[in-house]
């Protein structure tokens, strides 16, 4: 992400906002102006900061309990408002920063501190497939969901974030990309076995692609 | 001096905002203040503002504290129900130490309550808006000229401090129609250099941020900040004082409730009853200076609100117990009638005022 805001000449435009989770202390990690959100409510705190200047390129920073649980209607409906945000979505399936507790995207089966006998979809529902769904929000402009699990598949995220990054300054409206990411600690693997997973587990359950391109689709009209 | 017009509470104070230099809303339409907004989204994309219908009042309340944090003068407005779920916001808004005005048009409750005007949020304005230690500028109008003042002055002072601000009125002051004479606001921005309007490297990075992980940085940062609540409480107060200066018995009210007051001490004196009123105008810092020096000559105070007892609290505290404090209040979206407080008033006179 830093190395797409340097290569677009765009840190002393950008705000940055932070979220609740791993992500928390972002605050400290990326070399621009941030705002740090309440559980949940990145994209309308970025809304705000958006709204305030939309010569600011703004982007939230979230990860999957942060966006697809306590945020989801923020989430929805910033996509659905086509807020000209950038929106980087971390899926490591798992609530890392309360110590591994079940996720809105925890696997099928998949044991967790609150789901220790592996999530039961009978009693407590299915994952949330973020892209899936918002892809059948018009107002959503770019969704691709990216895996951090090989450098083929880092490299082809970093492109998918600067897309984002770009659709942002062109005026494109809400891009979001999903990056399905490890959590070895919380996975109790070693990295290496964590990754592994990402690639035998999760990018089954989560298929990597774009999900939607509003100005691709019309362009090959 | 502009000419007068009239106006409807809630545009008047939306009407003030924009005066005040405001050009950012969110919100979210609930009664009895929905008009606010509908104000708002007549009137900001043709000056240039930005008008936000959120899809909840916390994701409204959540836009404010990013517009906020880019420095700009921005409200949202609501009522009750609805400010009850701005709660989770205004703490983040005092804990990242960011301006803004909140506007709560009360009506009755607890749960979704009823539509007619209440003042039963008192608590919540003052004591318990959100989590943790902190407090916001509780204002409250008592006619709708108080309301556009008060719009004003919310703003700077929440610019000059700092912090939220929330005009606290009620559905009635919101509802009605009076004569208001509307004027531009000239007191001068203020800097706001904490803002997050782009790191260059030609100032320290800003961070707007309400998170801090050792508990001593946190203590001392709230301890900053209850200094500067002690500063608004001894520089701050706001009341009116009518007929006080003979008075035996002082009423205490605020917004509409005043309003009833002034009728029942009319009734009252020409019955040779000396009855005054102190109308708070600050509800936090609560006007506690003229409260006290109120209760060296005065016999008996009389709290009326629309609310099961909550200010009187803050009359007890503020003179200490000294005086007897009674209470005259219906609840629920109703209004107390002069008849009932004038009701009160003898019964005050009997125990000694």
């Amino acid at each position: 992400m830093a190395e797409c805001i340097d290569e677009l000449g765009i840190q002393s435009k950008t705000i940055g906002i932070a979220s609740v989770g791993c992500s928390v202390f972002s605050y400290n990690y990326f070399n621009c102006d941030m705002v740090q959100a309440a559980h949940g409510r990145a994209p309308a705190v970025a809304t705000g900061v958006k709204r305030a200047d939309p010569s600011k390129i703004v982007f939230t920073y979230q990860g999957d309990g942060d966006l697809a649980a306590i945020g989801t209607a923020e989430t929805v409906h910033s996509a659905a408002r086509g807020e000209n945000i950038t929106v980087i979505f971390v899926n490591n399936a798992i609530y890392g920063m309360t110590g591994g507790q079940m996720a809105p995207t925890t696997l099928p089966g998949q044991v967790t501190q609150t789901s220790p006998y592996g999530r039961d979809v009978q009693t407590v529902g299915y994952p949330v497939k973020v892209c899936e769904m918002l892809s059948q929000v018009d107002g959503a402009a770019y969704l691709e969901r990216v895996a951090v699990n090989n450098v083929k598949n880092l490299m082809a995220a970093k492109k998918a974030i600067k897309k984002a990054f770009q659709n942002q300054i062109d005026g494109k409206g809400f891009s979001l990309v999903e990056v399905l990411s490890a959590c070895p600690t919380y996975w109790s693997m070693t990295p290496e076995k964590a990754l592994e997973r990402v690639a035998s587990e999760m990018i089954p359950y989560y298929p990597l692609g774009v999900y939607k391109d509003k100005y691709a689709e019309e362009g090959t009209k | 001096m502009a000419d007068k017009v009239l106006m409807k509470g809630n545009e008047a104070l939306a009407e003030a905002a924009i005066l005040a230099g405001c050009r950012h809303y969110f919100g979210y339409p609930i009664t009895p203040q929905t008009e606010v907004a509908e104000y708002m989204a007549k009137k900001m994309p043709k000056i240039g503002g930005v008008f936000l219908q959120a899809e909840s009042e916390i994701a409204a309340i959540n836009m404010v504290i990013g517009a906020a944090a880019a420095g700009k003068r921005v409200m949202t407005s609501s009522s009750s129900p609805g400010v009850a779920l701005k709660s989770e916001g205004l703490s983040y808004l005092a804990g990242c130490d960011l301006p803004a005005l909140i506007v709560n048009v009360q009506r009755g409750g607890p749960g979704l309550g009823g539509i007619q005007p209440g003042q039963a949020d008192y608590f919540h304005a003052t004591r318990g808006a959100g989590h943790g230690d902190f407090h916001m500028i509780v204002t409250a109008p008592a006619t709708v000229q108080e309301m556009i003042d008060l719009v004003g002055k919310s703003f700077d002072l929440a610019d000059k401090y700092r912090m939220p601000a929330m005009l606290l009125a009620d559905g009635t002051i919101g509802q009605m129609m009076e004569p208001v004479t509307l004027t531009e606001n000239t007191s001068a921005p203020i800097e706001k250099p904490w803002a997050v309007t782009g790191y260059d490297g030609s100032r320290p990075r800003n961070v707007v941020n309400s998170l801090f992980i050792q508990p001593e940085d946190l203590e001392n940062l709230v301890m900053e900040r209850y200094a500067r609540y002690a500063k608004i409480e001894a520089e701050e107060q706001m009341a009116e004082e009518y007929m006080t200066e003979d008075a035996d018995i002082i009423l205490v009210a605020y917004g509409v409730a005043a309003r009833v007051c002034r009728n029942a001490i009319k009734a009252a004196r020409e019955k040779g009853l000396k009855v005054g009123l102190i109308r708070p105008i600050t509800l936090w810092p609560f006007p506690k200076k003229v409260m006290s020096a109120a209760a060296e000559k005065a016999k008996a105070f009389i709290s009326v609100e629309l609310s099961m007892g909550q200010m009187i609290e803050d009359i007890e505290l503020a003179i200490r117990c000294r005086r007897p404090v009674l209470l005259c209040n219906r609840t629920g979206g109703m209004i107390p009638t002069p008849a009932e407080v004038l009701a009160k008033i003898d019964e005050a006179a009997k125990i000694g005022g």
